[in-house]
């Protein structure tokens, strides 16, 4: 069933106009690999629901099973317990080839002994297009990511960023449902990957097909997804657009894992206007929106972008801490300092390299740290 | 100074080898072809007489067992194919961590001298062995079925003979093949089948390639194999050299027959290579 729609479905033109209901959906997916020694928990337990035309990403440290939760939805592993869902339809246990996802593999995995244009056109073959069909989409979709003029060469004579695009248009000819994209871009260097980051997200738009996107890098995932769903052994730590785990990081975990995050610890003291505060020595103080009760520990995460240096104490409404410069790192745009805080715990500070605000503090100057209450989220401890 | 020495390394690495091939390959190969062109015999000695007319001569005598040979040769290639890249590609891609146990289990029989794995085929494939034997008295077989002194007998020899070196090269290749490249074909919505014959094999040419040369050649200037299990209609160009060699000193003729077995091999390989498109190959191997 699923791979005969896609051949006469038209290339949508916006993600909700196509079929009913989620693209694909994860129900209490786990997976266990059993090994020589026993099994390894690869995924414990993922609900996932992804809509059409969406750009979703996995974000995860290494190990953390986010190729193996994509490579369930392509149908290369069968989930150990709970079902994948594909247009709302069950597909446990349907082979690779007859699911209506295609998948970008990390190594590009082309075919060597074929041209540009052979593989590209392979999947089209497959499912027995016409060939003047198949002539005109690979010059298409070879135009769409700007190799027309590479057609007729081997993928060894390309270059990585050249061969990456052809694993992206092998996959997008096709019209998949979804396409799956595991770390398509780790093998770039920087200035390659950025570039690609951009386009990727041109040619998603144009296509509007449901982008799922493997990755490790948060930078990445903030920038170009419409959801990330943060995973940390196995499980889902948190899901949301990039602003919600950007801003308020549900775990511990998801603080840490998604940029730079600073990490306060103190107890509630009491409530000043809505925020609970936790008070330090000397007037410095935390503000902070928590359910906990008067006496709780509690963690708190604050973005070093977020925090404010300077030479006079802040006004009460602020959370403020006083501490000592450890180092200045000059950046262009930005300065970076680390702080290490009366507590002693160490804070990071970006601040703007606006004219006047230069050279704000020196190594070894006391500075004072402030930022708003509502700069803050509080984390179970 | 110190460029020019880069520049002379590779060769000065090379020399040894340059020197075993000299000594003992080509100065033995214009030996051989100054051989074939004296006159005489073992007692009165042999006198460069360049002779060129023993060349029409053996062809025309041995045409017979050189086209036998090439036939046998040929015979046991396919044998080694139909039963070799199976077995090869059974190890790469499903061996999982016994891939070594089964390398060595292919070769084991090489630690056994040939004549003596010959001769025990010989022992299990008689006429009342312990194959042929057991289906006769079970009444599978004719009383008068036979194996031994026929053509088949030889050929399936050869083919075990020459096994290893099918399976080997092929292995080789299909063990390199990226795994996610056979994954992005089934991803691409081909079958089993078609993964394989679109991709998997053309990317395991040039190891069949190898293989077919490393089995063919050999076995078409075998002779243990049709002097222990042919009979007098299978005898092979190897019988022929072996025995105007060894038996009847006729050095002559025998290296004479020797450079008409290489080139009609060398013709052949030349063109086989051309056909196959070896560059071509070669190309796929340097990804
Ligand atoms: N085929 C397999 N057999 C056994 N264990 C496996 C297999 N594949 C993955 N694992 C294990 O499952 C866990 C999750 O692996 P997975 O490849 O999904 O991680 P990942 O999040 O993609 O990591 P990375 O960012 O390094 O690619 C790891 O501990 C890994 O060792
Ligand atoms: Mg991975």
């Amino acid at each position: 069933m699923a791979t005969t729609t896609t051949e006469e479905t038209p290339v949508p033109q916006e993600p909700s106009t196509r079929g009913g209901g989620a693209a694909i959906a994860l129900e209490g997916v786990a997976k266990a690999y059993r090994s020589g020694h026993g099994t390894i928990d690869a995924v414990r337990q993922v609900d996932l629901t992804i809509e059409q035309g969406e750009f979703f990403s996995l974000l995860g440290p290494s190990g953390c099973g986010k190729t193996t939760t994509m490579r369930m939805i392509a149908g290369f592993e069968e989930p150990t317990s709970g079902v994948v869902r594909l247009a709302g339809e069950d597909v446990t246990g349907v082979a690779p080839n007859r699911r209506d996802v295609n998948m970008v593999f990390q190594s590009y995995a082309l075919f060597p002994h074929m041209s540009v244009a052979d593989n590209v056109a392979f999947g089209l073959k497959r499912k027995k297009v016409a060939a003047v069909e198949i002539t005109r989409r690979v010059t298409e979709i070879l135009e769409l990511v700007e190799l027309g003029d590479r057609a007729k060469y081997k993928p060894a004579q390309l270059s990585g960023g050249q061969q990456q695009r052809v694993a992206l248009a092998r996959a997008l000819v096709n019209r998949p449902s979804a396409l799956l994209l595991d770390e398509p871009l780790a093998a770039l260097d920087l200035k390659l990957r950025q570039a690609m980051q951009i386009e990727l997200k041109r040619i998603q738009r144009e296509v509007g097909i449901t982008f799922v996107y493997v990755t490790h890098d948060q930078g990445e995932a903030l920038t170009m997804s419409d959801r990330i769903a943060v995973m940390n052994k196995g499980v889902i730590e948190q899901l949301g657009t990039p602003a919600q785990i950007y801003e308020t990081p549900a775990t511990r975990f998801v603080a840490g894992f998604i940029g730079t995050s600073n990490l306060v610890t103190g107890v509630v003291a009491r409530g000043v206007g809505g925020y609970s505060r936790l008070d330090y020595s000397d007037g410095q103080q935390v503000l902070v929106r928590t359910d906990a009760i008067s006496g709780e520990h509690v963690l708190v995460t604050v973005r070093p972008e977020k925090i404010h240096l300077g030479k006079h104490q802040p006004g009460t409404d602020l959370s403020r801490l006083r501490g000592t410069v450890r180092e200045v790192v000059y950046m262009g745009s930005t300065t970076h300092y680390a702080v290490d805080t009366a507590q002693g715990t160490g804070m990071t500070v970006f601040q703007q390299n606006v004219s006047d605000a230069s050279n704000l503090a020196e190594r070894g100057d006391t500075v004072w740290l402030s930022w708003r209450p509502e700069h803050s989220y509080a984390l179970p401890s | 100074m110190a460029r020019e020495r880069t520049t002379a390394t590779p060769y000065l690495l090379a020399m040894p080898g340059w020197i075993w091939l000299a000594a003992f390959f080509v100065v033995p190969i214009i030996g051989m072809l100054w051989m074939s062109l004296m006159t005489g015999n073992i007692v009165t000695g042999f006198q460069p007489t360049f002779n060129f007319g023993v060349y029409p001569q053996v062809i025309a005598t041995y045409w017979e067992q050189i086209l036998r040979s090439l036939a046998y040769g040929l015979c046991a290639t396919l044998l080694c194919i139909a039963i070799g890249y199976p077995l090869a590609f059974w190890i790469a891609f499903h061996g999982g961590r016994n891939k070594a146990t089964y390398l060595l289990l292919l070769l084991l029989p090489f630690f056994v001298s040939q004549i003596l794995r010959t001769i025990s085929w010989k022992f299990l494939l008689a006429d009342n062995g312990v194959i042929l034997g057991t289906l006769k008295s079970a009444g599978l077989l004719p009383d008068g079925a036979h194996v031994l002194s026929t053509s088949t007998a030889v050929v399936f020899g050869l083919a075990y003979t020459f096994l290893p070196f099918m399976v080997l090269p092929i292995y080789a290749v299909l063990e390199r093949v990226d795994h996610r490249i056979v994954e992005a074909a089934h991803d691409l919505y081909a079958s089993r089948i078609q993964a394989f014959v679109r991709v998997v094999l053309p990317l395991s040419l040039p190891g069949l390639f190898a293989g077919v040369l490393l089995v063919f050649v050999p076995s078409s200037a075998d002779y243990v194999n049709a002097s222990v299990l042919g009979g007098t209609h299978n005898t092979m160009i190897g019988n022929i050299i072996q025995s105007q060699y060894l038996v009847n000193n006729a050095y002559p003729v025998a290296s004479a027959i020797t450079f008409v077995l290489m080139a009609i091999l060398l013709v052949g390989i030349f063109s086989y290579a051309k056909a196959l498109g070896t560059e071509q190959v070669m190309e796929v191997q340097a990804k």
